[in-house]
């Protein structure tokens, strides 16, 4: 197609900046093109993105598909604003992702939360049980949705159709952050997708396990949802200059997986039983999966996910990631301080899995010690004193963070990887949570979300809440 | 007919081999396995392109792989080479009365398969009794082996491809746990000649540094190798490679040899001034 390009991007197909084609190549640039009627418009699409929507939503199993080009971020944060508005209240576990509660920021929606089971032994946050998500409906039967992780970073799944059909009872919408879970809707034997069971709205990470370039992403819509309400909300926040790379690779993303999905995870699937089997030889290491399941807090387990709690070698997960990547030129997925998440892949191949193996086996060999000394990631039941939005917005004081304990933050702290909060705004800190905050630190995790970027200080509402 | 095989030995150098015929071809699990026949070099094997032996110069690379370390080591009985498909090394190590035990772990036995059938010459003593040929992934057998060798050889092809696992730090780790407290470690070593090559070359000589406290590096003369210039890499917890070299001991064998003598021994070691600073700078790094 040889169109006089009179329009943005000003690189005019790579040419105005010859360094960037050298480094991304002539058919990347030429790609990175404007909306124009032949190729649609992401805002208002009516042709070819419109019938990619279409596609996907097929292949998922929706009644509508949204390209996202913001992030999983922004299909969760849409799933949210088309949901709640000031005031409205959402259950919700609190192992959320940080987009969770920018949303109710933006939104002004007050967050139920539900104490997510955590496994002593591991250290990690787990599913909501139903019956937990029933007594939160119950108390709170004003609420307006249930938000589900299907599934968590961990690979832990709720149960997702029973969690569904209680919120439609309750005239309840029940939506599902599905950053870790685009193969459930290929691969078999893997536990149940939001769109299978019912929920009316998920938020796909395609540029996870879908292959798909970063930052491009899905909204799954259910029959309940109204497509063009849900429209107008994305178009409040995503970018009118939608990039067609990311679009793209959406599309021929969804292609890969509808013709390939099944195949491509059942060998994800294989090589990650082999890497548990393999790691769990070693010694120390837990890879744990689906023996772990128990019908409530861990009702399914995603086996792709190749989680391993490093207690027992003596180092925290954080610990064991450092030294994949500075000893052994491995890039894990995070570690937290019990554990490390290898992600494994549709581009995965057995050679890389033996590496990673090999690897473990010598940060154990050469690095390992005994237990002792090693605190467990808790779950700290979050007081929330104001709706994240007023704490955000309300006038505040920066105080050295020791003597903040009794205040209410009105800022996040969160520990990222996983990204979950430790602080959001408008909770109250407590003792314990400045000694968690100390410790991760401490450990080397990266601590974002402060004001101060050394999170030696903190800023909490000013006089006492 | 004017039938060539060439290799690019770097992006703008190829080197070529007029062919007579080709004997084999086929592809495996993991890679494109050719045998051809030529005037120069007789037969020759290649994997995915790249020159692995030629029975014209195979010798020179085998008698330097196995005999420097039979030399230097006084007591070997239990051997493990990886890779090495074309038992070549096989061949060298079944001259040794003493050796008790070779293991041979190779990924791909349609390799094995194929130079029993067309390469006898290197393939002659894989059915040995005191071989056992293990098919799978080296990193992962040794992964479970501790304090049971006395060598280990690594017959490894380039750092890309399957073998790319064989040139991590992780495998040579896994190596030294695998070897007794006297063990020695010899490996294949890539070129120090072109620059792709010397940078495998250093990362390679980094990661066995940092895993035994002594790491020398020797050489010889591969007419068919990329410059012809090839390197290998001794390395130890206990031995040195010339100070414990017992010549008389090795002499007494009687074993003759085309190449190796060990006169030659204590000269490969005495590598080109630009190869030393190659290896210096990363024994030096962090």
């Amino acid at each position: 197609m040889r169109v006089v390009p009179f329009d943005v991007p000003g690189h005019k197909r790579g040419r105005g900046n010859p360094e960037l084609t050298a480094l991304l190549g002539e058919k990347c640039v030429s790609m990175d093109v404007n909306s124009m009627k032949p190729l649609d418009n992401l805002c208002h699409p009516v042709s070819v993105i419109r019938q990619a929507e279409e596609l996907a939503a097929e292949a998922f199993g929706a009644a509508h598909a949204f390209l996202m080009v913001g992030g999983t971020t922004s299909a969760v944060q849409s799933m949210v604003l088309a949901t709640a508005k000031r005031g409205d209240k959402i259950i919700l576990p609190r192992n959320v992702h940080r987009s969770v509660m920018g949303a109710m920021v933006l939104c002004g929606a007050i967050p139920v939360y539900v104490n997510p089971e955590c496994d002593d032994r591991l250290g990690i946050p787990l599913g909501m049980t139903a019956a937990a998500v029933e007594r939160a409906i119950v108390q709170n039967p004003d609420a307006k949705a249930v938000l589900v992780n299907n599934p968590t970073y961990y690979g832990i799944c709720s149960d997702l159709r029973t969690i569904v059909s209680l919120a439609h009872s309750h005239g309840m919408l029940c939506l599902a952050d599905e950053a870790h879970g685009t193969h459930f809707y290929f691969g078999e034997g893997l536990p149940v997708s939001a769109m299978a069971a019912g929920a009316d709205m998920a938020a796909v990470s395609m540029h996870k396990s879908g292959g798909s370039l970063t930052q491009s992403s899905l909204l799954l819509t259910g029959p309940a949802m109204q497509e063009g309400h849900v429209r107008q909300i994305i178009n409040l926040t995503q970018t009118t200059s939608g990039s067609y790379l990311l679009l793209s690779s959406l599309d021929i993303s969804r292609r890969n997986l509808a013709l390939r999905g099944r195949e491509a995870f059942r060998r994800v699937v294989e090589l990650a039983e082999y890497a548990r089997s393999e790691i769990n030889a070693i010694g120390g290491y837990y890879a744990f999966s689906r023996e772990l399941v128990n019908g409530a807090s861990i009702y399914d387990f995603d086996v792709t996910k190749l989680s391993v709690n490093t207690l027992d070698v003596g180092l925290a997960g954080i610990e064991v990631y450092d030294l994949l990547r500075d000893e052994y030129d491995i890039q894990i997925e995070f570690g937290d301080l019990g554990n490390i998440l290898a992600y494994l892949s549709i581009g995965d191949r057995p050679r890389e899995i033996e590496r990673l193996v090999s690897a473990l086996s010598e940060v154990r060999r050469r690095f390992g010690k005994s237990r002792a000394g090693l605190m467990k990631q808790e779950y700290i039941d979050p007081e929330v004193a104001v709706s994240p939005q007023e704490a955000f917005y309300a006038q505040s004081e920066s105080l050295p963070i020791e003597e903040t304990a009794g205040r209410v933050c009105s800022e996040f702290v969160m520990c990222y990887p996983p990204g979950i909060p430790i602080l959001a705004p408008g909770e109250r800190i407590t003792r314990q949570i400045l000694d968690y905050i100390r410790y991760a630190k401490a450990k080397g995790c990266s601590m974002t979300g402060p004001e101060d970027p050394d999170i030696l200080r903190l800023n909490v509402l000013k006089g006492g809440v | 007919m004017d039938l060539w095989f060439s290799e690019a030995h770097s992006a703008d150098v190829k080197f070529s081999i007029r062919v007579d015929r080709q004997l084999y071809s086929g592809q495996s699990e993991f890679q494109r396995i050719d045998v051809f026949e030529s005037p120069e070099f007789g037969r020759f094997l290649t994997l995915d392109g790249y020159m692995m032996l030629t029975e014209k110069d195979e010798f020179i690379y085998h008698e330097m792989i196995t005999h420097v370390p039979m030399a230097v080591h006084p007591c070997v009985r239990d051997v493990l080479v990886i890779g090495a498909g074309d038992g070549g090394v096989i061949r060298e190590l079944c001259r040794y009365d003493d050796v008790e035990r070779i293991d041979m772990v190779e990924i791909d036995p349609q390799v094995v398969e194929v130079c029993r059938q067309y390469l006898p010459k290197t393939a002659c003593s894989l059915d040995d009794p005191r071989v056992s040929i293990y098919y799978e992934d080296g990193l992962r057998f040794i992964r479970s082996r501790e304090d049971c060798y006395d060598l280990i050889i690594v017959d490894s092809t380039d750092p890309f491809g399957p073998g790319e696992g064989l040139f991590t730090r992780e495998f040579y780790g896994n190596c030294s746990k695998a070897l007794r407290d006297d063990g020695i470690m010899v490996n294949q070593h890539e070129s120090p000649f072109y620059d792709a090559d010397a940078v495998a070359c250093q990362r390679a000589h980094k990661r066995i540094v940092e895993s035994f406290p002594i790491s020398k590096v020797y050489q010889a003369h591969i007419p068919t190798y990329p410059s012809g210039h090839w390197l290998f890499g001794f390395a130890s917890k206990k031995y040195h490679p010339l100070r414990d070299l017992n010549e008389k001991r090795w002499n007494d064998r009687r074993l003759h040899c085309w190449y190796y003598t060990t006169t030659l021994h204590k000269g490969a070691f005495y590598i080109p001034a630009y190869v030393e600073e190659l290896l210096k700078h990363v024994e030096s790094a962090d």
